[in-house]
């Protein structure tokens, strides 16, 4: 069922690699060799955390779902799971990250206007 | 201390006093026993002198004490007495010991009487050791004054001092601190002072994070239905507050400003250390623990959706696309009409060398910034020409090479032996120069001599004075007199053999490639330039090799030429000095007419495969070919490789448009055919012959984006070519108002090209903008356009360069729309041509068709006309009539019949 639904995923046109980590930023699954998802993990981690503690801090009944960052190379895709309790290991985070071209800031904003 | 012996004044009254008693006491004793009178009064004598009194000090005398004597009586100095205390009291009793002991010897001998005499039993000797007294020690005679020197009286006189100073001048005298006396006002204080004595209470209040910031909901409720649910506060009098204030207890105290302060520097250890971190990781059944949990199995399921539609996103639509960065790009295409114009960037003119003389050809350097070569002819016309003919071989017109740097004086000159009306630099070696004289010659220059000095003259006006001192001394010569300097050709050809008209364009063949006699083209070993081709109103195309001949060929008479070449002025390079007046074309073809006898008068020329060196190029290239042959100068080894050796190249082309005198293009092939009767080579026929043009062709050139795209200018108009296309040119201009002069691709943009026109003006010509007239015209000059050459010197920089019939040449710049394509112009030009061919083709059959039309037409009308002259018809027409009548009523009967079925197609045929 699990590895079904990542496999999914993992499949996706573009998609790199995938890796899990529980909510203190260690990696349980990965898809990638280990030093990059070392990496990943332990950079994502704090960022993360910085995001969601933006989010809730403008709004504290909101909560961080979904990250993206696009960079020129590629682009990094993170689901973080529920709000994190000090010492539970559970809740993970996914990172994916695919391969896209990248955009220039302009038309972001500009997607923003769309929208 | 020092004052000791001040503060004695004050007791001198009184020691004066006791010495005169003193003498009074001598002279007492003297008048007593006459008998030592003398002696005594010499003594007496004697002891005035040694006393002070001359220096208001009568009880000082003077002493010298031997370093002996200090011994004895313990005084010596530094050690038992010092200049901080020099006093010592000496018991006189020990003096007189001493003076018996050494009698004369002693130190106190002078002085033996007053010892003898003192009343005291100790007598004071104080050091001298300022030599006050001219000795290191003195005496003191009297008690009172030794009193006043051991217990000097000081404060009496001070405070005189004082007393008189207090009068005259105030003196500050800052408060003394004294220590603080309790008188029991700290105990008051402290009864005073207020001390906490109940313990603070702590409150923590905390509440959810959730709950902060949430919105509070305010309802309304009955205040009675509920006990206790209204709490009344009624406001009364607080009794604290009606004490009236009568007495108030301050105390107020004034201390000095107390402040503390403290500095201490910490010493850190220096210590080495270092930190290690790894990443924190789960063994595999911690991971596996992780990974069957309930909570992952849901937290996936949860976001498995999110991550798919985000992935998906961008292939289903891309938001990122910036839109605006694509608008850019069409802007740029309607860029402004402002910034489309050529600007001035230089001119040149000689007032000397280009009087009454016209520009011929440009060309620009191929490897060097900012030179370029022009070649000047008399503007002359024929008559006058003929009628000038003997001043004109005196006035000989120079190829003059101008640099950015000096816009007055020429670089280089080079002599041309007759009037050059085309020149080019050879692709592979840019030192080397191939030119066409007005009387048939070619010539050849070699200036690598001067490489140097063009190189150095592209620096800069201000580089002048250092490429001086590099210079041989006749350059050097020549550049302080700013007189440029001639270089003479260094070969031409034989008259006999070549061109018998000036020759009006000259071409480098490339480098791969070399033909032989009979025009085929084998492949090029040495992979430099070798064979050039002329050609001439004369008729006549020739192909020439830069190569040495066969030395067997060469007949005795040529080789005399070749003897009397080698006596040639020493300046000379003698890097062609095998051609020199000996040289012969390879090949010469001929365009003859295929309807009449003659031949076309071709004057321009151009090739299927041509150098296109417009760009700056690596000078790298260049540098590597010599390599090969080492130092040497390529040219000057050329030797013709037997001929079984070469590979024929068959992919050549060995097609060429020509544009002639009369207006004509042709196309033909220089390939050589036996005659069939005589085996003579004679040239083959011109595949196709167009006349367009109204007057001389000028411009016959390959567009250097497409190698089949063939622009011709002439007369009035212009037209383009397609190789391969022969029903006529894929695009002609309508007859414009001035003649066309000359004209030229650019070299950036497809389809763009420039022409020049009698009256001085350039049209520059957008097919992508309109095809029916110029998309700008811009004045350059007041008379005729001569020659135009683009220049690419970066991707920011286009140069043009323009020369005009008065021997200015203009170099302008190319705005950026003009020389900066659009993203697929390209393309878009070659759809054009494409749909221009199409266009050609339609219209031909168009006009096929229309011309049989025409035919029926006129044969119609023709009948008709024949049949209204005739008024009545003769007996053959009516029968014809009726025939065609009965012919028209069987086919229609046919057709009925077949259409309801009762005849069957097949019995028709039948």
């Amino acid at each position: 069922m699990l590895s079904n639904l990542l496999f999914r995923i993992q499949s996706q046109k573009g998609v790199q690699g995938i890796i899990v980590v529980n909510s203190e930023g260690i990696p349980i699954k990965s898809t990638v060799d280990n030093s990059t998802t070392v990496q990943y993990a332990g950079l994502m981690h704090s960022f993360i955390m910085k995001a969601r503690s933006t989010v809730r801090d403008i709004d504290p009944q909101n909560d961080l779902t979904f990250l993206r960052i696009r960079s020129k190379k590629n682009e990094i895709m993170i689901a973080p799971g529920k709000s994190p309790s000090a010492l539970s290991i559970k809740p993970p985070v996914e990172i994916p990250f695919s391969q896209h071209v990248s955009r220039p800031s302009m038309a972001q904003n500009l997607y923003s206007l769309k929208k | 201390m020092l004052d000791s012996p001040k503060s004695s004044k004050s007791s001198a009254l009184s020691a004066k006093d006791s010495v005169k008693k003193l003498k009074i006491k001598e002279e007492t004793k003297a008048k007593g026993s006459a008998k030592g009178k003398r002696k005594q009064l010499g003594k007496k004598d004697e002891e005035v002198d040694i006393s002070m009194a001359s220096m208001g000090h009568p009880e000082i005398f003077p002493l010298v004490f031997t370093g002996k004597t200090q011994e004895i009586l313990n005084c010596r100095i530094n050690e038992d007495i010092t200049e901080e205390k020099p006093y010592k009291l000496l018991k006189k009793e020990d003096i007189i010991q001493d003076m018996k002991t050494r009698a004369a010897v002693s130190d106190f001998h002078p002085v033996k009487k007053i010892v003898l005499e003192y009343p005291g039993e100790e007598l004071l000797i104080v050091l001298d050791s300022e030599f006050k007294y001219g000795q290191n020690f003195y005496l003191v005679a009297t008690e009172e004054a030794k009193e006043s020197f051991l217990n000097p009286p000081e404060a009496e006189e001070e405070e005189a001092d004082t007393k008189e100073g207090t009068t005259e001048e105030y003196v500050y005298k800052p408060p003394v601190r004294k220590p603080w006396v309790s008188l029991g006002s700290e105990k008051e204080i402290e009864e005073e002072s207020v001390n906490e004595s109940l313990r603070k209470i702590k409150y923590m209040i905390s509440r959810v994070r959730r709950e902060f910031g949430s919105k509070v909901k305010f309802t309304d409720r009955n205040a009675s239905s509920v006990k206790d649910g209204y709490i009344e506060c009624t406001s009364y009098q607080d009794k604290n507050f009606i004490i009236k204030k009568l007495e108030k207890d301050v105390g107020a105290q004034v201390i000095p400003k107390v402040k503390e302060m403290s500095t201490q520097t910490k010493w850190t250890y220096p210590r080495n250390a270092a930190t290690q971190y790894f990443p924190r990781e789960f063994s595999d059944e911690e991971k596996e623990l992780c990974l069957s949990s309930e909570d992952l199995k849901e937290f996936i399921i949860s976001v498995f959706l999110r991550v798919e539609i985000a992935l998906q996103q961008n292939e289903i639509m891309n938001a990122f696309f910036d839109d605006w960065k694509a608008l850019a790009e069409d802007e740029s295409t309607f860029g402004g009409k402002s910034d489309a114009y050529l600007k001035e960037y230089q001119s040149f003119t000689d007032l000397h060398y280009l009087k009454h003389r016209t520009v011929s050809c440009v060309c620009w350097h191929p490897t060097i910034y900012g030179i370029i070569a022009v070649s000047v002819t008399e503007r002359l016309s024929y008559e006058e020409r003929i009628a000038q003919s003997g001043k004109l071989l005196l006035r000989k017109s120079p190829i003059l090479f101008w640099s950015f740097s000096d816009p007055i004086h020429p670089q280089l000159m080079l002599e041309c032996p007759e009037d050059v009306y085309c020149f080019e630099f050879c692709p592979s070696d840019p030192n080397i120069i191939a030119g066409g004289c007005m009387n048939g010659q070619v010539v050849l220059w070699d200036i690598s001599e001067y490489e140097e000095k063009l190189q150095n003259a592209k620096t800069g006006a201000g580089g002048s004075k250092n490429t001086a001192v590099n210079m041989p001394t006749f350059i050097q010569a020549q550049q302080s007199g700013k007189e440029p300097h001639f270089v003479r050709y260094c070969a031409v050809s034989s008259i006999e053999y070549g061109h018998k008209t000036v020759i009006t364009d000259i071409h480098w063949l490339p480098d791969y490639f070399e033909v032989n006699r009979m025009g085929i083209a084998f492949e090029n070993r040495i992979g430099v330039c070798v064979q050039l081709i002329t050609c001439s109103p004369d008729c006549s195309i020739l192909f020439w090799d830069l190569r040495a001949p066969k030395p067997t060929i060469q007949s005795s008479f040529e080789k005399a030429k070749e003897e009397k070449a080698i006596e040639a002025p020493p300046d000379v390079p003698t890097t062609f000095k095998h051609l020199d007046l000996s040289w012969r074309p390879l090949i010469k073809a001929n365009l003859s007419k295929s309807d009449t006898s003659g031949d076309y008068s071709p004057t321009k020329i151009s090739l299927a495969e041509e150098h296109f060196h417009y760009r700056m190029q690596d000078k790298m290239q260049y540098q590597i070919k010599p390599e090969i042959f080492g130092d040497e100068n390529p040219y000057k080894q050329l030797r013709v490789p037997s001929a079984k050796a070469l590979k024929i190249l068959e992919n050549i082309p060995t097609n060429f448009f020509v544009g002639t005198e009369d207006g004509e293009v042709i196309y033909s092939d220089w390939k050589m055919e036996r005659e069939s009767d005589s085996g003579r080579l004679i040239s083959q026929k011109p595949a196709n012959k167009y006349t367009i043009h109204d007057g001389v062709v000028r411009t016959i050139q390959r567009s250097p984006f497409f190698k089949d795209i063939i622009l011709s200018v002439g007369g009035w108009n212009f037209a383009i070519w397609k190789e391969g296309v022969t029903s006529g040119p894929i695009l002609q201009s309508c007859c414009s108002s001035k003649r066309y002069t000359v004209g030229h691709w650019s070299l950036s943009r497809a389809g763009v090209f420039f022409i020049g026109r009698e009256d001085g003006n350039i049209d520059i010509w957008d097919l992508l903008e309109k095809t029916h007239e110029p998309s700008q015209t811009q004045n350059i000059s007041i008379s005729m356009i001569t020659c135009i050459k683009p220049w690419i010197v970066s991707s920011k920089q286009h140069f043009l360069a323009i020369s005009d019939n008065f021997g200015t040449l203009h170099i302008l710049e190319i705005s950026w729309t003009l020389s900066h394509p659009s993203s697929n112009e390209r393309a878009s030009v070659d759809h054009y041509f494409e749909r221009e061919v199409k266009h050609l083709d339609y219209f031909e059959k168009r006009q096929e068709f229309r011309a049989k039309e025409r035919r029926e037409l006129e044969l119609e009308t023709q009948r008709k006309k024949t049949r209204v002259a005739g008024g009545q018809k003769s007996r053959e027409q009516m029968e014809e009539q009726l025939n065609i009548n009965y012919a028209d009523f069987l086919d229609e009967e046919k057709k009925i019949l077949t259409g309801l079925g009762l005849l069957k197609a097949t019995d028709r045929f039948a």
